[in-house]
């Protein structure tokens, strides 16, 4: 049953040393505020799962938190490349990077098989690709009743997912829309789930079809207002795409990344203080 | 004849691949870019589907990542990311996959994962996405990529996604349900698959473009269709609505704040 919590609190008692975390998000949502609660409690060894890892996995991989990233496109949006990531996989640095490398369809189809209670997820792809060669977890098998051939990859069951949604009410039940991407799959394929939202509210009032993750499937709720900047909450702030441009340049050189989390990150205390260090306006929405 | 740059008549090329009416499951970038100027102009009928979830998304500037506000907020409906690519796309409602590349051969096969060895890469690219799905299942595949030697390959460093494979009925034989790629839109040509080897072949040039300019940009013995035509410049119509839309869009992305701000 969710508990309403402080995020430094959530991450200390939910995430271990080792654990398979997957901080989910689309472009939208994504719980960035989360991600440095990761890196201020120095968690190591992680198994990072995301299809879209962007800036958040660039700084966890970048500060040493990832032994291993389980994924289907890296990069930064609209931008280019993970500058921390590519180092890790081409120079192993500041640590070697094990990566299991899959296409969304099939990562997604791996989130539902572990929300569905699988051990795998079927579907077509990866015919005639190269990715089967450098990945051992895809596989194919027959149909039993047509014999057509089928890819599989084994479910996605991580420690933890965190994800960043609008709104809980006080009970912790969790509304979020928009840009759902895979969040409901992973909350519901997770042994533990911590959410951080915008804003608590005495009731969510959703539509009945609205995606609700009730309380039951969420073990923390937290405040964090801007949780997912840069990314965006529709209904509350834009994309800050010029902070997506900026982090190019910052990421780019080893040293100047780690000035940039250690003075940004690692010496103040929360996302909010966060904001205030690196000097950051969270951009309004754009009126249509 | 209005002035025109090669970007401009790649975007213009590619929107006039869309016929009005289809559906449409669109990479981001150039794609993205063709896809919506089509929309504007010619093709304002076309549904536009983005693998973050997007359904009939109608966004007034480009978005800048797969995954905009506004692709949301002027959907039909937005899904999830497991709904795209399991009903929409491996159902087999698409009708044409839009899809950029890094790196493209002869039979319209795609990289956009490593430069150089896998497990020591030159260049670590971003990795494959959605677009293996939507290169095997889309109806078609369109491609639109700019023309240089760097990405018109003698051979892949890595196959991501499945054109034609290894030419002939090689689709067929992988058990690939749609028809691959037939048209790839470049900065300099139009190129599609011959119909029975399915290498690549040139089949139109864009205005002012000579032979040996593609065939020097193309890194393996590109062929020329006995039938070469020369690209419609673009209309000054269509060049108004890209251009309308590159502002905008310039307009709408630099307003945003952010660090140092």
């Amino acid at each position: 049953m969710a508990e309403i919590t402080s995020l430094r609190e959530a991450i200390a008692a939910l995430v271990r040393d080792g654990d398979t975390v997957a901080c989910e998000g689309f472009t939208h949502l994504i719980p960035h505020a989360a991600g440095h609660e990761l890196i201020r409690q120095n968690k190591r060894d992680l198994t990072l799962v995301r299809l879209t890892p962007d800036v958040i996995y660039d700084q966890l991989i970048g500060m040493g938190c990832a032994r291993k990233l389980v994924f289907s496109w890296g990069g930064n949006p609209g931008v280019g490349s993970l500058h921390r990531f590519r180092d890790a996989v081409e120079n192993g640095h500041p640590r070697p990077l094990e990566l299991e490398e899959h296409s969304h369809a099939a990562l997604a189809n791996a989130y539902v098989a572990g929300a569905s209670g699988l051990t795998f997820a079927v579907l077509r792809a990866y015919a005639g690709t190269d990715l089967p060669a450098y990945n051992s977890n895809i596989r194919f098998l027959r149909c039993p009743f047509t014999g057509e051939e089928y890819a599989a990859v084994p479910a996605v069951r991580p420690d933890v997912a965190i994800i960043h949604a609008q709104k809980a009410d006080r009970r912790g039940n969790v509304l979020l829309w928009g840009i759902l991407g895979v969040q409901k799959e992973a909350v519901l394929a997770a042994k533990r789930a911590i959410v951080t939202v915008e804003e608590i509210v005495e009731e969510l009032d959703a539509p009945p079809n609205a995606c609700v993750l009730p309380r039951f499937v969420v073990t923390a709720v937290c405040r964090v207002p801007f949780g997912a900047h840069p990314s965006y909450a529709q209904g509350y702030y834009a994309r800050d795409n010029r902070f997506y441009r900026a982090w190019d340049d910052i990421s780019r050189d080893r040293e100047r990344f780690r000035e940039w989390m250690v003075r940004h990150v690692l010496e103040t205390a929360d996302f909010a203080e966060y904001l205030r260090s690196a000097g950051i306006t969270v951009p309004p929405e754009r009126s249509a | 004849m209005t002035d025109f740059s090669a970007s401009e008549m790649m975007a213009v090329a590619a929107a006039r691949m869309l016929r009005d009416g289809t559906v449409c499951f669109v990479g981001i970038g150039l794609p993205s870019t063709a896809a919506n100027l089509a929309r504007l102009t010619h093709a304002p009928e076309v549904v536009l589907i983005y693998e973050s979830g997007p359904i009939g998304a109608k966004p007034s500037v480009l978005p800048l990542s797969i995954g905009d506000g506004e692709l949301a907020a002027t959907a039909d409906t937005v899904v999830s990311t497991p709904e795209i690519f399991r009903y929409w796309l491996q159902g087999g409602r698409i009708d044409i996959g839009f899809l950029g590349a890094a790196q493209i051969d002869r039979f319209g096969n795609i990289n956009t994962t490593v430069i150089g060895d896998y497990r020591k890469p030159k260049v670590r690219l971003p990795g494959a996405g959605g677009a293996p799905e939507i290169a095997a299942m889309a109806k078609e595949v369109f491609i639109v990529l700019r023309h240089t030697r760097r990405a018109f390959v003698e051979e892949l460093d890595f196959v991501t996604s499945v054109g034609h494979g290894t030419g002939g009925d090689s689709r067929a034989r992988l058990g690939l349900p749609g028809a691959g790629p037939t048209v790839v839109i470049t900065d300099l040509c139009l190129l599609r698959p011959d119909p029975e080897t399915k290498e690549l072949v040139v089949t139109a040039l864009h205005p002012g473009i000579a032979r040996d300019q593609v065939a020097r940009a193309t890194g393996w013995p590109v062929r020329f269709a006995a039938d070469l035509v020369v690209t419609e410049p673009p209309t000054p119509s269509e060049l108004a609505a890209l251009r309308d839309l590159w502002r905008r869009t310039a307009e709408a992305h630099g307003e945003t704040s952010g660090e140092g701000s």
